[in-house]
């Protein structure tokens, strides 16, 4: 007699799963990295490479010291690495660049168990961490940026390239640097955070294709548009902000659509995700202003991740004819 | 109209069989006619080895309120009473009867009578002597529903025509063939409830249907006829409610107590024919579809034929992987076509291409609890049940999800959501029968 396959219902899927989610992801960042190598060369990309390679390397040794099944094909740890590398100053050693990406898929992603289980946001938790054990390679006053004529082949450590402190560490009334520059990514900044055009390229990519929700970089980033403008700053009064140069500048666009947009480590509902954003927003604003650092969006999308089991507790949808 | 939330758009796969005309499947010489075709008590035997019956005769009564008779789709001789694995994973008594050919109707059916007369008591008789019960697929008998507490009052009776099950066109196909049985059997099961008013709802992707429907019920001032947005679950009881007539069935609470009563077209064609004719349920369409079979359609098919038989008819191809009674969403599939057909089995679907699909951890996108229509959050549901903590589903709202499967065709983790939530129920009422015991023993 002939037998079929047995299975509970349904019988039929949607295409996208997780693979598809991922290596989606690392193509909708290649337009940054592109932008990485145009502003600082191919000293960033090859920190990229490094980076990527160390992610996937430690997460497929730690799944065979564990027993595990094997699932680096499954682009999390490619998107890992990609996202540790840009948020590392251009000029970082390999060593940073390494140790990085050994404590985000170690410590980051696979202590917790791995892909689904994590708390945090493990390129961040690679950040944090460079961040204390490297200050003064990662915190610098003073970061390279290739000479006005750019190349590719020009290295950023070498004699191609001039140290200007970044547009967060500046006077920002002061015009060092033009919103349009900040836009378009000539100025100083980690490797791929600078071009908010090539992220916005690929943010607004995920969101066509239902990977990012788009109530997370507009409660975001509109929340830190409406801090930067309306609050004092050491340089300004109540109202005087300049919210534009804000938003471009820093880690904002890539944290707001890479970062805080992280499945795992966000709110499932879109309640949730306004109350992450508006969140993720007040913090970053308040450590941009206030805050020892001149960048607030690490540690602001970090403290976010450690409430977001407990915003997902109490932003559930009501239940169908159940009274609210 | 009301939207109700969530949902999904899986593809609908229906130009299959949607334009193909409703066709007699040719009637084996030997037919199981399953004891089981409902939900509740099983029907027991009325005949034994070695009867002459007719068709329509009674061969297996109702053993309760909450039960439904079986008749003889042929007649011809009981060749025996036979345990037999039916399409539900259960095995249960089935009446084998040899055609003689003669297709010679019982005493008293198949006789047509003035209905306009009935009163609602003999309404509700009429369809539980001719063994009527849901044909959504659900099978819960029809009188039951028909039979309204004292406490109760029915507004609306509301004809489900959505068909949001991918595949499936026989709703369809009746809707556009027969709309007047269909139409009166609605005014019929209002009469039965003292309902004002009837409501008919069928997804936009019908236009035919739709056309039909409101033709035939043009001449009633009281009954409206509605084109839904195509969204799957529309179909589904309590959505349907939602989006006709806006109330919400409260958790654990029947349609009944917001003043509906639902029916499925099939349904109300059944009633009609069990009032005017006095034809039992003893046949229904079977939409035989898939890439599995060289010739789908839409296929009036006896009770007891065996899916075997009927697939056949239908060109079954060799290389099958996968085969379902009932739709892709909600269907059952089945290790074998060796089983009866029988009231509840709205298709079968032949798939060719069918792989066990591996899962992994959830990765919290939230996609499951966007598309949930019951606004549950089944990655949660899925995470503890994983663990084994089966209460605090049922604290999470368990019980509310009525396994439409939105959520798991969209998971991108291939979470078997759906078997996890069947998988906790069965747990639950284990525990809940043990506890019983434990207390009166």
């Amino acid at each position: 007699m002939e037998q079929f396959l047995v299975e509970t219902s349904p019988h039929i899927r949607a295409t996208q799963d997780v693979r598809r989610v991922m290596w989606t992801v690392v193509v909708a960042l290649i337009p940054a990295g592109v932008a990485a190598g145009v502003f600082f060369g191919y000293w960033a990309i090859r920190l990229v490479a490094v980076c990527v390679i160390t992610s996937v390397a430690t997460e497929a040794v730690i799944q065979i010291l564990r027993r595990k099944a094997l699932t680096v094909d499954d682009g999390s740890a490619v998107v890992t690495g990609i996202l540790m590398a840009y948020v590392l100053p251009p000029n970082s050693s390999i060593l940073v660049g390494t140790v990085g990406s050994f404590i985000a898929i170690a410590i980051g992603k696979q202590a917790f168990g791995g892909l689904g289980h994590n708390i945090w946001n493990p390129a961040l938790v690679g950040r944090a961490f460079v961040q204390m054990a490297y200050a003064s390679k990662v915190s610098l006053s003073e970061w390279p940026v290739l000479n006005e004529i750019t190349h590719f082949s020009a290295d950023v450590r070498g004699v191609d390239a001039v140290s200007r402190a970044s547009a967060l560490a500046v006077d920002f009334t002061k015009g060092t640097y033009s919103v349009a520059d900040l836009f378009l990514g000539k100025v100083p900044g980690c490797i791929g955070e600078t071009s908010a055009l090539a992220l916005l390229i690929g943010g607004a990519a995920l969101i066509l294709l239902r990977i990012v929700n788009w109530r997370m970089p507009l409660s975001y980033i509109g929340t830190v548009f409406a801090l930067t403008w309306v609050l004092p700053s050491p340089y300004t009064g109540w109202f005087g902000g300049m919210p534009f140069y804000h938003i471009f500048a820093g880690g904002l666009m890539l944290g707001a659509f890479y970062m805080a947009t992280d499945m795992v480590t966000t709110p499932v509902t879109g309640k949730g995700i306004v109350i992450f954003g508006i969140g993720a927003g007040v913090l970053t604003t308040v450590i941009r202003y206030y805050g020892g650092y001149p960048e607030g969006v690490c540690y602001a999308i970090l403290l976010m991740n450690t409430a977001t089991p407990l915003i997902d507790r109490y932003t559930g949808p009501r239940v169908f004819g159940a009274k609210k | 109209m009301f939207r109700f939330r969530g949902g999904i758009h899986p593809p609908a796969s229906k130009e299959l069989t949607q334009g193909k005309r409703i066709e007699d499947a040719p009637v084996p010489e030997v037919l199981a006619v399953p004891m089981v075709q409902h939900l509740g008590g099983p029907a027991k035997p009325r005949v034994s080895k070695g009867d002459e019956v007719k068709k329509g005769q009674l061969v297996g009564e109702a053993s309760g309120f909450v039960s439904a008779n079986v008749h003889a789709p042929v007649s011809g001789k009981v060749a025996g009473i036979e345990e037999r694995p039916l399409y539900q994973g259960i095995e249960a008594p089935c009446v084998v009867i040899e055609k003689d050919g003669r297709e010679e109707w019982a005493d008293g059916a198949n006789v047509e009578r003035d209905t306009s007369s009935l009163s609602p008591k003999e309404i509700v008789e009429a369809v539980f002597d001719a063994g009527v019960v849901g044909m959504g697929g659900a099978a819960f008998p029809t009188h039951v529903k028909l039979t309204v507490p004292d406490d109760a009052r029915i507004d609306t009776v509301i004809l489900n025509g959505a068909e949001c099950e991918p595949y499936q066109t026989c709703d369809h196909r009746l809707m556009v063939e027969s709309p007047g049985t269909i139409i009166e059997g609605l005014l019929l099961a209002m009469r039965a409830v003292g309902a004002e008013s009837g409501a008919v709802g069928i997804e936009a992707n019908k236009p035919d249907a739709v056309k039909a429907m409101s033709d035939a019920a043009s001449s009633f001032g009281n009954v409206t006829v509605l084109s839904l947005p195509v969204r799957y679950p529309q179909g589904s009881e309590k959505q349907l409610i939602k989006a006709l007539v806006g109330r919400e069935v409260p958790p654990g609470k029947l349609p009944l107590h917001v003043g509906v009563v639902v029916q499925n077209v099939g349904t109300a064609n059944a009633i009609c024919e069990a009032a005017a004719w006095k034809r039992p349920l003893i046949e229904r369409v079977v939409t035989v579809t898939g890439d599995g079979v060289s010739r789908p359609g839409n296929y009036l098919t006896r009770m007891g034929e065996s899916a075997t038989e009927l697939l056949e008819h239908a060109g079954i191809r060799a290389g099958v992987r996968k085969l379902i009674a009932g739709g892709p969403m909600m269907g059952i599939a089945q290790r074998t076509a060796e089983f009866p057909m029988a009231k509840g089995v709205t298709s079968l679907l032949a798939l060719m291409d069918a792989k066990p699909s591996d899962w992994q951890a959830c990765i919290r996108c939230g996609r499951c609890v966007e598309v949930c229509p019951m606004g549950l959050m089944p990655c949660d549901l899925s995470i503890l049940i994983e663990s084994r903590d089966y209460d605090g589903a049922e604290e999470s709202n368990l019980q509310d999800c009525f396994e439409c499967g939105c959520c798991t065709y969209v998971c991108p983790a291939r979470r078997p959501v759906v078997q996890m939530v069947k998988l906790a129920k069965a747990e639950l009422a284990k525990a809940k029968k043990r506890k019983q015991s434990a207390k009166t023993g």
